[in-house]
């Protein structure tokens, strides 16, 4: 028998739906899009678009197949479908992304009951799966179509490796050329600006609290500056920390839902990526750090509940 | 009904007691060596030989075990078995030693082998142990064979070492750690799925020992034994009371 956890009380009801919710994180969405179609041309788009029709129509026929109501109205499986599209490089094969959206709608979402049972952010194992399954395709970013446009004479801009992975040549004079996403990467990763623009948006929007991404990339900081990390203030702007931390971290299921809760979480995912980055083999630790606080929300949430004002703290 | 009953102990191994899937014993092995079709089949037939020999040695010998010693006598048996079966591997088929590799030394603490000594070949006779050993041993061959087969064919593109699907449209993780666990999974739903079919519904109960506390299945026993086992844990806790006052009384 499952007992629907809950903050404590009072809770007001409001207009607002799962699917107006996630309307407003794929607006949020569409600005790194954009700027991934400026940078890496129209392929980023066609990419995005193939992967959230297929997650659509998996979540569809699925539903259909196992005679259950049909959910995609709510759209979380558009929302997923573009995080896993933002999460790949642009040169991905078609049929490689497609594994990534079977992995993601069906063995994390759906087999485990549909959106609000998933216990790990779909789009995120779906990274897991295309990134152990076709490890050259996943490492091969393509290089920038107007990198030499937007920053004059970068030898790193016509490079083909992550910032990250060369972190240690990337000096101050670069910040902009990071900002704007100009260097190798992954479709949604790759312009900072447009990303910080979309978390801005669903903050005002009251989508997400800024509580995660903000102890996230401030624990990030802190921790990559203790371990000794190269260059830790620009290393907030590189890689998928952004992507993750404003959209994949904050995901109502798999966060916890009290403040002290999120602030754990968030320090968790910066602690893991810092750890990962400087101690660890891969050059990114975004993916892993969110799964492993993923795992642990449960018991975050049971450690952090919050007492009702002259009650006794529910077990 | 006597021919019945012994049909019955083999097929049991097979379907309703399988080991892998149902008693889920002998996990490890399967998901480690069922990346290839011909490492299946070598390790589900090394599997058989120690099972049904040391099922019917174990059998044999189950008046004369002390009971008390028991566990390590089966394992002597076992390793024997098992020890037989490496030498052989070694000498006649070098590649499968190799691509067994520390599993096959690792049969002597499988818990299919160690589990049906204990369950079935140290209660019964020796031909009933011998078709226990044979169909629980087909069972494990069976199930770990189809795995291989489709980790071999998703994973690495080949069935049995024959190229089925062209260079370059493999999905890596089917061979890895996390494709075993779910192509494990996968298969305990497919078992579980056709037994409903066919209207013999599995039955968590299987290899019940009554202790709810330790169980997430809701049967109709369910709350008569917790309530059983909270009187039964209150009363434990007053004895150990009592009995520390006795002790301090002692001391003083």
């Amino acid at each position: 028998m499952s007992v629907m956890t809950t903050g404590v009380s009072p809770h007001i009801r409001s207009g607002r739906t799962t699917q107006s919710i996630m309307l407003d994180v794929i607006i949020a969405l569409c600005p790194a899009l954009i700027a991934s179609v400026v940078i890496y041309g129209f392929r980023a788009l066609l990419l995005t678009c193939i992967s959230v029709a297929a997650c659509v129509l998996l979540e569809f026929v699925w539903e259909k197949a196992m005679k259950k109501p049909v959910t995609i109205g709510d759209l979380s499986a558009v929302v997923t479908g573009m995080l896993l599209a933002f999460n790949v490089p642009v040169g991905m094969p078609i049929w490689e992304l497609l594994v990534g959206d079977i992995a993601a709608i069906i063995l994390v979402k759906m087999l485990f009951g549909g959106l609000g049972c998933n216990f790990m952010n779909p789009a995120l194992v779906g990274r897991i799966v295309i990134m152990f399954s076709f490890t050259t395709d996943m490492t091969t970013y393509a290089v920038p179509r107007v990198a030499g446009a937007i920053v004059s004479g970068g030898v790193d801009a016509v490079s083909t490796a992550t910032p990250l992975t060369m972190m240690d040549q990337l000096t101050w004079g670069n910040f902009t050329q990071l900002l704007l996403g100009a260097h190798g990467g992954v479709i949604g990763e790759v312009c900072a600006a447009a990303l910080i623009l979309g978390g801005i948006y669903l903050i005002i929007r009251k989508v997400i609290k800024p509580i995660i991404p903000l102890c996230y990339l401030g624990s990030l900081l802190l921790f990559s500056w203790l371990f000794g990390g190269v260059q830790p203030v620009l290393s907030l702007f590189a890689g998928g920390v952004l992507l993750g931390a404003i959209f994949m971290a904050t995901d109502y299921v798999t966060s916890p839902f009290t403040n002290l809760g999120k602030v754990i979480f968030g320090c968790g995912c910066g602690f893991i990526t810092a750890a990962i980055r400087v101690f660890g083999n891969y050059a990114e630790g975004v993916t892993f750090a969110i799964l492993l606080m993923n795992i642990l929300v449960p018991y975050i949430n049971d450690l952090t509940m919050t007492k009702p004002l002259g009650g006794e703290a529910s077990k | 009904m006597k021919k019945n009953s012994k049909l019955k102990i083999l097929t049991n191994g097979i379907f309703r007691e399988n080991p892998v899937l149902i008693l889920l014993l002998g996990c490890c092995s399967v998901l480690a060596i069922s990346v290839t079709v011909s490492g299946a089949l070598g390790m589900g037939a090394a599997m058989t030989f120690v099972l049904v020999c040391s099922n019917v040695v174990i059998s044999l010998l189950r008046k004369i075990i002390p009971d008390k010693i028991r566990i390590p006598c089966f394992i002597v048996v076992i390793a024997t078995f098992v020890t037989l079966v490496q030498m052989v591997v070694q000498a006649f088929v070098p590649a499968l030693y190799d691509a067994l590799g520390i599993f096959l030394p690792l049969i002597v603490v499988n818990c299919i082998v160690l589990g049906r000594a204990e369950m079935f070949a140290s209660k019964n006779g020796v031909l009933d142990s011998l078709l226990d050993g044979v169909g629980m041993g087909l069972g494990y061959t069976l199930v770990i064979t189809c795995i291989a087969v489709v980790r071999e064919l998703i994973g690495s593109g080949t069935l049995y070492g024959v190229r089925i699907i062209p260079e370059g449209y493999q999905i890596g993780i089917i061979t890895q750690t996390p494709g075993g666990f779910f192509m494990f999974g996968a298969a305990m739903a497919v078992l579980i799925y056709c037994l409903g079919k066919k209207g013999r519904h599995f039955d968590p109960r299987i290899g019940c020992d009554g202790k709810c506390g330790n169980c997430s299945f809701n049967c109709e026993n369910r709350e008569d034994n917790l309530k059983l086992y909270e009187n039964q844990a209150a009363m434990e806790a007053a004895a150990a009371a009592d009995a520390e006052k006795e002790k301090e009384g002692n001391a003083v």
